[in-house]
């Protein structure tokens, strides 16, 4: 603790390089923070308990739908107080740059198992009788200036119409919002009748993409998600019952091994942070040379001068590190808040920890060779600038 | 009575690639306690070398070198340096401050080694600064010092641990006169007063003057002794 002025005085020696090689050290732990929160909610197991509303999909993929007539076997299972059912469309409002989640369900049941998408009666009533009726989110009606009464086309992108034809519209006849800001991702999103979709659509019929199930008492989730899956197992079409969160990052893991891809964008950041800060501190040791060679003349051992460069690392590393988890930490809510609680990510004491451990186990890394150097350090070579 | 520092048969051989050097040559010397010895000699002479292995940072090639009865021509680099922090006060040329610590922190430096708490580090350290005549300069860092004053430092950090003797590699060779004088009188003080035992290598006659004892070295050999 005694050298600790001595440590800091080394790093303050050159503020700005000192400087630039804390922010570098912030930007890569930030984004250790925010990829390892993406790492831990795709790789975290499943826990339906205490959760009401459930998601009976596919048990081998969620691209691969179920049968319509499964729909009658959940609806009767003791503790099941409704169920809807929907189908990912996948339509393209005039660019495939203006995506957006677009679903056909079943419109009575699907609203009444989402008290949260709140409308006007009058708006409700209007998307239950009119088959080609649509509801969107109020975020996404802003986005392309929609209001009630607008006929909305979308391209299919999966599902033409039996005529041939891939372009399907349909007319707004409501707009919802959630009352929860928590919830203001589900404000981005359209839905239309399933009814409408099953007929028209030119294959696929009598099959849905996942059920969703309202049940009565939120305690014996786990049991009953155990009892859906159990009722369809050894059958063609086995199911797998989870919560939503869970489900949606099933959807997004279609676009890959999202652990390893995130792994791998970490492997490379902080491959890059060890070349980065290895050169630094390698550098701000042969600036130090006859400093180290000074203290070494006053007494100071081979090894406390090893200690004191292999410190001025690790201080760099935790310094840095803990504000980038810092930084993660504030940005995580910013992004949750920001995608209406679609990406609400979790920061673990687990990321806080194998954070703190990759900070020392970089910071001895880049510190070591200048520290070892230190250490054989020749006095009297040293100071004759040799 | 027994010198302080005793140098016997002290050799030293470099090797710079294929080619071996011998710095110095079978050098005996006593030096006592209490004593002011000026090194003098050309460049490449070896007065430096001799100078660096009676601080303990070099060692000799061959022959025995004691201060104060203890051999240290044969110490571990560890015991060597805790050998240094107990017993040597180095003065550089250039003063080789620590530019981001004051004056006080670079004084007291050599007290980290020691026991000593941050208190009694500072207060040690505000004595020696005052000694030097720079009680009013403790919180100033290196660059903002003049060279002299630099020096000053330097010498405040050497005698702060208190060390059995003080070497000094051309103390002055980086000074103008007047801070020169001002230096040099500042070490015949510690030896006069303190009774500090010093070792000083120059090239400059007028600063040996300041010393007891002058001796000059030649291709590694001690050719010439002179008291002042």
């Amino acid at each position: 603790m005694k050298y600790f002025p001595l440590i800091l005085a080394g790093l303050l020696r050159k503020k700005t390089r000192t400087l630039l090689t804390l922010l570098s050290v912030v930007a890569a732990f930030a984004l250790f923070g925010l990829l390892d929160a993406v790492r831990v909610a795709f790789n975290a197991p499943d826990n339906v308990a205490g959760i009401d509303r459930l998601i009976v999909a596919s048990r081998f993929s969620i691209i691969q739908p179920l049968p319509y007539a499964d729909y009658n076997r959940i609806r009767l299972l003791p503790g099941v107080k409704e169920v809807a059912y929907a189908n990912w469309f996948g339509g393209v409002y005039q660019d495939p740059k203006n995506f957006f989640a677009n679903m056909a369900v079943s419109a009575k049941s699907f609203l009444d198992t989402h008290p949260e998408l709140v409308m006007p009666a009058a708006q409700k009533a209007a998307f239950l009788k009119t088959r080609t009726g649509a509801i969107v989110g109020q975020t996404l009606a802003d986005r392309f200036g929609w209001k009630i009464g607008d006929k909305i086309p979308l391209k299919a992108t999966i599902f033409p119409k039996k005529d041939g034809s891939n372009l399907w519209t349909f007319d707004l006849v409501g707009i919802y919002h959630t009352a929860q800001p928590e919830l203001r991702g589900l404000e981005q999103q359209m839905f239309f009748h399933y009814d409408y979709f099953d007929e028209a659509r030119q294959f696929g019929q009598g099959t849905v993409g996942w059920y969703i199930v309202k049940i009565a008492d939120p305690a014996h989730a786990d049991q009953m998600a155990q009892t859906i899956d159990h009722l369809f197992a050894n059958s063609s079409n086995e199911t797998k019952t989870e919560s939503e969160r869970q489900f949606q990052l099933s959807f997004a893991k279609q676009i890959g091994d999202i652990g390893l891809i995130v792994s791998a964008i970490m492997g490379a950041v902080f491959f890059t942070l060890v070349l980065l800060t290895g050169n630094t501190m390698a550098q701000a040791f042969r600036d130090r040379i006859p400093e180290l060679a000074v203290m070494k003349t006053l007494g100071f051992s081979n090894g406390a001068v090893l200690r004191i460069v292999l410190a001025e690392s690790v201080l760099v590393l935790l310094i840095g590190g803990a504000g980038g988890l810092v930084a993660a930490r504030t940005i995580l809510p910013v992004i949750a808040a920001a995608s209406g609680g679609q990406f609400d990510l979790p920061m673990t004491d687990r990321t806080w920890l194998l954070g703190l451990l990759l900070m020392l186990l970089i910071g001895i890394l880049v510190g070591l060779p200048p520290a070892w150097r230190a250490m054989r350090l020749k006095i009297v070579d040293a100071l004759a600038g040799r | 009575m027994t010198a302080l520092v005793e140098i016997r048969g002290v050799s030293k051989v470099y090797e710079r690639g294929a080619q071996k050097v011998e710095v110095l040559h079978h050098v005996d010397l006593d030096i006592e306690e209490g004593d002011f010895l000026a090194l003098m000699g050309p460049s490449g002479s070896g007065k430096t070398t001799l100078l660096n292995m009676i601080a303990g940072i070099d060692t000799p090639t061959d022959g025995t070198l004691s201060v104060a009865g203890r051999r240290i021509d044969n110490l571990s680099a560890t015991a060597l340096a805790r050998w240094r922090a107990a017993h040597v006060g180095y003065i550089f040329q250039f003063y080789n401050l620590l530019p981001m610590l004051s004056a006080q922190k670079n004084v007291e430096l050599p007290l980290l080694l020691t026991r000593l708490s941050a208190a009694q580090r500072r207060r040690n350290a505000g004595i020696a600064l005052q000694l030097v005549g720079l009680a009013d300069r403790v919180s100033h860092k290196p660059g903002e010092l003049s060279g002299g004053q630099q020096q000053r430092v330097a010498i405040a950090r050497a005698i702060v641990a208190d060390p059995t003797l003080l070497v000094c590699d051309e103390p002055t060779g980086d000074l103008d006169r007047q801070s020169a004088e001002e230096v040099l009188g500042l070490l015949q003080k510690l030896n006069r007063q303190y009774g500090k035992t010093m070792i000083m290598v120059t090239h400059d006659p007028k600063a040996a003057e300041y010393a007891k004892r002058v001796l000059h070295l030649d291709k590694g050999t001690l050719v010439e002794t002179a008291s002042a």
